[in-house]
C-alpha cells in the first residue's frame, strides 16, 4: 500500500511536466484561436475583441497561472468549437475510447499469448511460421490502412458488418449508463439485442487495434517462453516427471509472463496513440477523435485536457503493471 | 548383487551445424541396489550427457543412436518416461538455486511432485511437503515452505532439490555435480544428506563429478569417462590403488591428497579429441597417451577381470 502511494507521489512531477509542455506546445502551434473562432468574415477588431475576452492577449506566464488555478479546481476549460466544458466532454467520451482500446488489447492478448506459447513449444512448426507471418504483418501495416481494408472487405464487399459509424447503429438506443462500456452495460441491462448491435460495431475497430498490438505481444511471448523453456528449473520440472501442462503452464508460462506484462504496458500506450486514427476511420465518438478535431481548430483546452487525461491513464497503467508484476513475481514483492 | 540400472552400449550423437558429434560411444556400466556409483571425468567427457540420455532429457539436437538402459526390466531408452521420471528415477543438479522455479514457493514445488507421484491429495500435500523439508534437515520447515528460492542459501536450495528428488522414493537417484558451487562445509553436509537418504530409502545413486577425491570418498564403485567412452570401471579401492587405464592413472596423479605436496600434482597432457565426423580414432585417448602402441589403432576392446573393466590395448597391468 505504501509503495502504491509512493508511486503516485512520484508521478506528480511527471504530470506537472506534461501540463507545462502541453500548454507551451499548444501555444507555439501555428493557427490562431481567435481568428478561427471569429470566422472567416470577421473584422480585425472583432478578432482582437475575442482575443481579449479569451485572455489570449495576456503574457504566457499569466495564462499558464490561470490555467493551473482552474486545473486545481478540476476545471479543464471550455471547448470553443462545441461550447461545452472540456471535462464533461472527456468524461462522456472516455468510456468509448477505453472500451475500444481495452477490447483491442484483450483480443490481442487472447490471440497473441497462446500463439506465442505454441510457437515456442513447437518451434519450427507450422504454427511457429504462422506466428512469424502474423507478427510481421502486424508491425508493417499502419492502423488506418488495416482499418480501411477491414471496412472495405467486411462492410463494403461482404456486407457482414454494419457501417463504420460509431458505437451503435441509428436504430439502437444506448443502454442505461453504468460503466459507460456499451458491451458491459447492455449485458447488465439484459438487453441482448443492443449488446449484439454494440458488439457488431466494435468488432472491426477492435480487430484493427488488435492486429497492431498482436505483433509485439506474440513476439515477446515466444522469445520469453523459449528462454524459460531452456532454463534449468524447467529441466528440473521435467526430471521430476511433472505433467506436460504443469511444466508448460504453471512453471514456464508464469515465468515467461513477467516480460510480457512489462511489454503490455508499452503496447497499451501505443494503442492509446493508434486509437486516435482508428476512431477517425470508424467515426468512433471517443476522446481521440475529439482531440484531433480540437487540434485542427486550434482549440487549446480540449487538446490540453486530452493530453493530461492520457498522461494520467499512462501513470495508472504503469502502476497497474507494477502491481501485476508484484502479484506474479515474489522477488519484486520482497525487493521493494 | 542385483543391478538397479544396467546401461549397455549407450551411444548418443548430436546433430550440429558443424557436423555430427558422437558424444557417447557404447557406454556401459551397472549400478547395484543401494550402491553409490561415481561417473568421473573431465568436462566434456560425456558424464552429464549419459545422465540426460537415461532421463530422456537430451536437448532436441541429441539423438540416442543405440544401446539400452535397463532399470529393472524397463528399458528407459525405449519407454515413455513421463511416469518413470521423478517416480523411479530422480535427478538433482548443480547450481540448485537456478534449478528451482524462482517464482514458486519451495513447499509448493515439493507438493507438485508429491501430488504427481507421491499419492498426496490437495488436502495433505502441504503438510507432506513440510514433512519432506523436515526430513532433509531444513530448520523451521513450516515457515521455509513459503520461502522462494532467492530467499534460501545454495545449500538450503540443494536440500530442497533433494527433497523433491526423493519425494516419490525412487529406485535410482542421479546426482549431477550436486556440490559444485557450494562451499566446502556445505558440500560435505549435502553429500552426507544424499547418502543418508539413500540408506533410508534403499535407493541407488549415480554420483556425477569431475572430482575424483569426492568420488573416492563417497562411492563404492567408480566408472571413469573420457571423451564419450567409459575407459575403466572398478570398485573404488581397486581403481585407486591398481588403475589399469593410463588415463585413470593420470587422473589419480592429478588429484590432490592430504598427504601429498602440491608440487607432486601433475596435469593430464593434451585435450579431448574432436568428436565430429567419422574419423574419430578408435581409442579416443590415444592422442594423449604415452603408452600408445600400433595396436591402439585397432578396434577398441573392453576387457574385464572380475568387475574390473578397462578399455585399453596396453593397460598398466595385464588383464587376464
Amino acid at each position: 500500500m505504501r509503495a502504491v502511494l509512493l508511486r503516485f507521489a512520484g508521478a506528480i512531477p511527471t504530470l506537472f511536466g506534461v501540463v507545462l509542455v502541453t500548454f507551451l506546445l499548444t501555444r507555439v502551434l501555428p493557427g490562431d484561436t481567435a481568428t478561427y473562432f471569429a470566422g472567416p468574415t470577421a473584422s480585425a477588431e472583432s478578432i482582437a475583441q475575442i482575443r481579449t475576452s479569451l485572455g489570449l492577449d495576456r503574457p504566457l506566464p499569466e495564462q499558464f497561472w490561470r490555467y493551473l488555478k482552474d486545473l486545481s479546481h478540476g476545471d479543464l476549460g471550455m471547448s470553443l468549437t462545441t461550447g461545452q466544458p472540456v471535462k464533461t466532454e472527456l468524461i462522456n467520451r472516455l468510456p468509448a475510447s477505453a472500451e475500444l482500446t481495452l477490447s483491442g488489447l484483450l483480443l490481442a492478448i487472447g490471440i497473441a499469448v497462446p500463439l506465442g506459447v505454441l510457437a515456442a513449444v513447437r518451434q519450427g512448426s507450422l504454427i511457429d511460421h504462422a506466428c512469424r507471418v502474423v507478427t510481421t504483418a502486424g508491425v508493417s501495416l499502419p492502423v488506418f490502412f488495416t482499418g480501411l481494408v477491414l471496412v472495405y472487405v467486411f462492410y463494403f464487399l461482404l456486407g457482414w458488418m454494419p457501417a463504420p459509424l460509431g458505437r451503435l447503429d441509428a436504430f439502437a438506443s444506448p443502454p442505461p449508463q453504468r460503466s459507460g462500456f456499451y458491451l458491459l452495460d447492455t449485458l447488465l441491462a439484459g438487453d441482448i439485442e443492443t449488446f449484439r448491435a454494440a458488439a457488431a460495431q466494435i468488432v472491426l475497430p477492435a480487430a484493427t487495434l488488435a492486429l497492431f498490438a498482436l505483433a509485439p505481444i506474440a513476439r515477446i511471448t515466444r522469445a520469453s517462453m523459449l528462454a524459460v523453456l531452456g532454463s534449468e528449473f524447467i529441466r528440473t520440472a521435467r526430471a521430476s516427471g511433472l505433467s506436460g501442462p504443469t511444466v508448460v503452464i504453471t512453471y514456464a508460462l508464469r515465468n515467461a509472463l513477467l516480460p510480457v506484462v512489462t511489454v503490455l504496458g508499452m503496447v497499451f500506450s501505443f494503442l492509446l496513440g493508434a486509437n486516435v486514427l482508428v476512431e477517425k476511420v470508424f467515426a468512433w465518438p471517443g476522446i481521440g477523435s475529439y482531440a484531433v478535431e480540437a487540434l485542427i481548430a486550434s482549440d487549446y483546452a480540449p487538446v490540453q485536457g486530452f493530453v493530461l487525461t492520457m498522461a494520467i491513464l499512462y501513470v495508472l497503467l504503469n502502476l497497474a503493471i507494477d502491481l501485476v508484476n508484484r502479484a506474479i513475481d515474489p522477488r519484486a514483492r520482497r525487493g521493494a | 548383487m542385483s543391478a538397479v540400472l544396467r546401461v549397455e552400449d549407450l551411444s548418443v550423437a548430436f546433430h550440429t551445424r558443424g557436423g555430427t558429434v558422437h558424444a557417447l560411444d557404447r557406454v556401459g556400466f551397472t549400478v547395484g541396489a543401494g550402491e553409490t556409483m561415481a561417473l568421473v571425468g573431465e568436462s566434456g567427457s560425456g558424464k552429464s550427457v549419459t545422465a540426460y540420455a537415461i532421463m530422456g532429457l537430451l536437448e532436441a539436437a541429441g539423438r540416442i543412436t543405440g544401446g539400452r538402459a535397463l532399470l529393472g526390466e524397463t528399458d528407459l531408452l525405449a519407454t515413455d518416461l513421463s511416469r518413470i521420471r521423478g517416480r523411479r528415477v530422480a535427478m538433482i543438479f548443480q547450481n540448485p538455486r537456478a534449478a528451482l522455479n524462482p517464482i514458486r514457493a519451495v513447499g509448493r514445488q515439493i507438493a507438485d511432485v508429491l501430488l504427481r507421484h507421491g499419492g498426496a491429495t490437495s488436502g495433505n500435500a502441504r503438510a507432506r511437503a513440510i514433512e519432506a523439508l523436515r526430513a532433509v534437515g531444513i530448520p523451521d520447515p513450516a515457515r521455509r515452505a513459503n520461502a522462494y528460492p532467492f530467499e534460501l542459501s545454495g545449500g538450503m536450495c540443494q536440500r530442497v532439490m533433494i527433497a523433491i528428488a526423493v519425494a516419490a522414493r525412487p529406485e535410482l537417484l542421479i546426482a549431477d555435480e550436486p556440490t559444485t558451487g557450494l562451499d566446502v562445509t556445505t558440500q560435505a553436509v549435502v553429500m552426507d544428506l544424499i547418502q543418508a537418504m539413500a540408506v533410508q530409502t534403499g535407493m541407488a545413486t549415480i554420483l556425477i563429478t569431475h572430482d575424483l577425491a569426492l568420488a573416492a570418498e563417497r562411492a563404492q564403485r567408480i566408472a571413469v569417462m573420457h571423451a564419450g567412452h567409459v575407459v575403466e570401471a572398478a570398485d573404488t579401492a581397486t581403481l585407486l590403488t591398481r588403475p589399469l587405464h593410463p588415463y585413470t592413472a593420470r587422473l589419480i596423479a592429478a588429484t590432490p591428497t592430504a598427504a601429498g605436496s602440491l608440487d607432486a600434482l601433475q596435469s593430464v597432457p593434451g585435450g579431448l579429441p574432436d568428436l565430429r565426423g567419422s574419423t574419430i580414432p578408435p581409442c579416443r585417448y590415444a592422442a594423449r597417451c604415452e603408452r600408445r602402441l600400433p595396436a591402439c589403432d585397432g578396434p577398441l576392446v573392453t576387457r574385464s577381470a572380475g568387475d574390473h573393466a578397462v578399455a585399453c590395448a596396453n593397460p598398466l597391468e595385464a588383464v587376464a
